[in-house]
């Protein structure tokens, strides 16, 4: 039954089928100028949601990160205390694996940045000079790698018993970092929720409507193989399609994020704090594009894979 | 060249297509199919084309049980055989050429070949000058002229036609009919299910007569009585 040249692997064949594949594909998208022109825009809507979810993160992540920035503590030491003492401390705190670094801050540096603070405020300079000396002592400022480890710093801290130690300002602040650390973890899961929640509906919308522009062509694909094309070479052009859909798609929702994120920038800046969501598009603009061109033609090529073979079954 | 052994083709539990089916075909022989709609004719051709299967029996193309192919070598059986439509089925998104270049690219065929034979054969069924036109600006007999030069551009060993004129007026039916006489002429098989009374008598070829999913009746040299 098979003929003979079909035993053999013929690669000069196989390369001539792989052009016809290819070009069958592009003049298919373009013939079918309409059904490809929706399912670019049904794309386009699911990768600018893919897009929409990278610059989100970004803009989230550098926000939290602020926050967390803001959260550390402080050990006062009494006026006059041992230097070297204390940097034996911070030596010591900073081979803790929960910390991350600790900031040194000596009373005269306290001094004026408490100055700087209070510049306007004619009472409390007024104060300063009449006392003559400096009334602060030495602090060390230390920042944990995350939030949930300052309460194991802070045990540390009460345990060493040093004694030129004035106070430590965990346990007044111990509330509100508890409590932040609950807000940044929150939006941390509800974020990874969310990203797979629009992810997994902008996927579903892909696939269905490739299914249904597949789906235009049952008839087709029936005659094919009737008159004897393989499975293979009738998917071939149909998977072209739609790593094509995927690729203008992507160009199309870079277009878009350029005056979207120009307009949104500054006021998500203003908002949020964190980066500057233009800025962030024109730096990593290369990977945004690739993560869309790959996420896309993949999608289009798996969706087209899938929904041409429900027809090949004849 | 192809046999039908006690073949049974059951749908549902109350539609038997097809039941205990024996029957050859000999190479270079031109058979009509005939028998009412709904007698058993489309399934008898969609069982030589494995389009389906049948539910006991065997099919036979040459030595080769037809329904044991799988999925994959079934394209190389196709090859071997032509087919024509009632409803034409070309594919409507490529012109004439395409469609008839597309069997042959399916095929594997290079590309000199393919130039060299879909040319010719739009010749044949004189359609040359239509070549580039896509299959909604051609009439009816002139799409069913593509979907004839689409069936014999690979030069198959049979033809099978489902009632090729079914949809077509006397004039085009008289040519299409008379490109099947010429092609069988050269040497290819051809089976065709038909209504039409007239081409069938005209033929004067072997008639095969189904009703309700049996042989009834096989003349050699025979005309059509229902």
């Amino acid at each position: 039954m098979i003929k003979e040249d079909d035993t053999s692997f013929n690669f000069g064949m196989f390369l001539v089928k792989v052009k016809r594949v290819i070009r069958v594909g592009f003049v298919n998208f373009w013939r079918n100028g309409w059904i490809s022109l929706a399912t670019i825009l049904v794309m386009t809507i699911a990768l600018f949601v893919v897009g929409s979810l990278i610059l989100g993160k970004a803009v989230v992540a550098s926000t939290l990160a602020q926050l967390e920035d803001k959260v550390d503590i402080t050990v006062y030491f009494k006026t006059g205390a041992d230097e070297e003492e204390i940097f034996t401390f911070q030596d010591k705190l900073e081979k803790l694996n929960e910390v991350k670094n600790v900031a040194y801050v000596s009373s005269e540096e306290a001094l004026s940045a408490f100055r700087k603070r209070h510049v306007d405020n004619a009472l409390i300079t007024q104060s300063l000079e009449e006392l003559g000396e400096n009334p602060l002592g030495a602090n060390l400022n230390i920042k944990a790698k995350d939030t949930s480890q300052y309460e194991s710093i802070a045990h540390f801290l009460e345990a060493s018993a040093i004694f030129s130690i004035d106070k430590i300002n965990y346990r007044q602040n111990k509330m509100v970092i508890d409590r932040l650390g609950n807000i940044l973890n929150a939006s941390r899961n509800v974020g990874l929720g969310i990203t797979l929640l629009l992810s997994a509906i902008a996927i579903i919308v892909a696939f269905n409507t490739i299914r249904l522009a597949i789906y235009t062509s049952k008839d087709e694909i029936t005659v094919m193989r009737l008159v004897g094309a393989s499975s293979r070479y009738i998917r071939g052009p149909f998977i072209v399609e739609g790593i094509m859909h995927g690729i203008v798609a992507s160009v199309f929702t870079m277009f878009i994020f350029y005056p979207l994120t120009l307009w949104l920038g500054p006021l998500a800046e203003k908002f949020f704090g964190g980066v500057n969501l233009f800025n962030y598009y024109l730096s990593s603009f290369f990977q945004l594009f690739a993560v869309l061109l790959v996420f896309g033609s993949g999608l289009g090529a798996i969706s087209s894979f899938i929904a041409a073979r429900r027809y090949l079954k004849v | 060249m192809v046999y039908f052994e006690k073949v049974t083709k059951i749908y549902s539990p109350t539609s038997t297509a097809l039941e205990d089916v024996n029957f050859s075909i000999e190479p270079q022989e031109f058979i009509s199919l005939v028998g009412q709609s709904g007698s058993g004719k489309t399934t008898l051709l969609k069982l030589l084309l494995a389009e389906e299967k049948p539910t006991s029996g065997k099919v036979f193309f040459e030595s080769q049980d037809v329904h044991s192919l799988s999925k994959s070598e079934l394209p190389h059986l196709r090859r071997r055989i032509g087919c024509v439509f009632q409803e034409f089925r070309l594919l409507p998104s490529k012109t004439a050429y395409e469609n008839i270049a597309f069997a042959m690219e399916a095929a594997g065929k290079t590309d000199e070949d393919i130039n060299e034979n879909v040319s010719q054969v739009l010749e044949v069924v004189g359609l040359s000058d239509k070549s580039w036109h896509f299959p909604h600006e051609l009439s009816g007999g002139e799409k069913q002229r593509v979907a004839i030069a689409r069936a014999i551009v690979n030069q198959p060993d049979l033809i099978i036609a489902d009632e090729p004129t079914g949809n077509l007026d006397p004039l085009n039916t008289r040519e299409v009919i008379e490109i099947l006489k010429k092609i069988n002429e050269i040497g290819t098989t051809v089976l065709m299910a038909t209504h039409n009374k007239d081409v069938v008598n005209s033929l004067g070829k072997r008639v095969v007569t189904i009703e309700k999913g049996k042989i009834i009746r096989d003349d050699k040299g025979g005309r059509y009585v229902i």
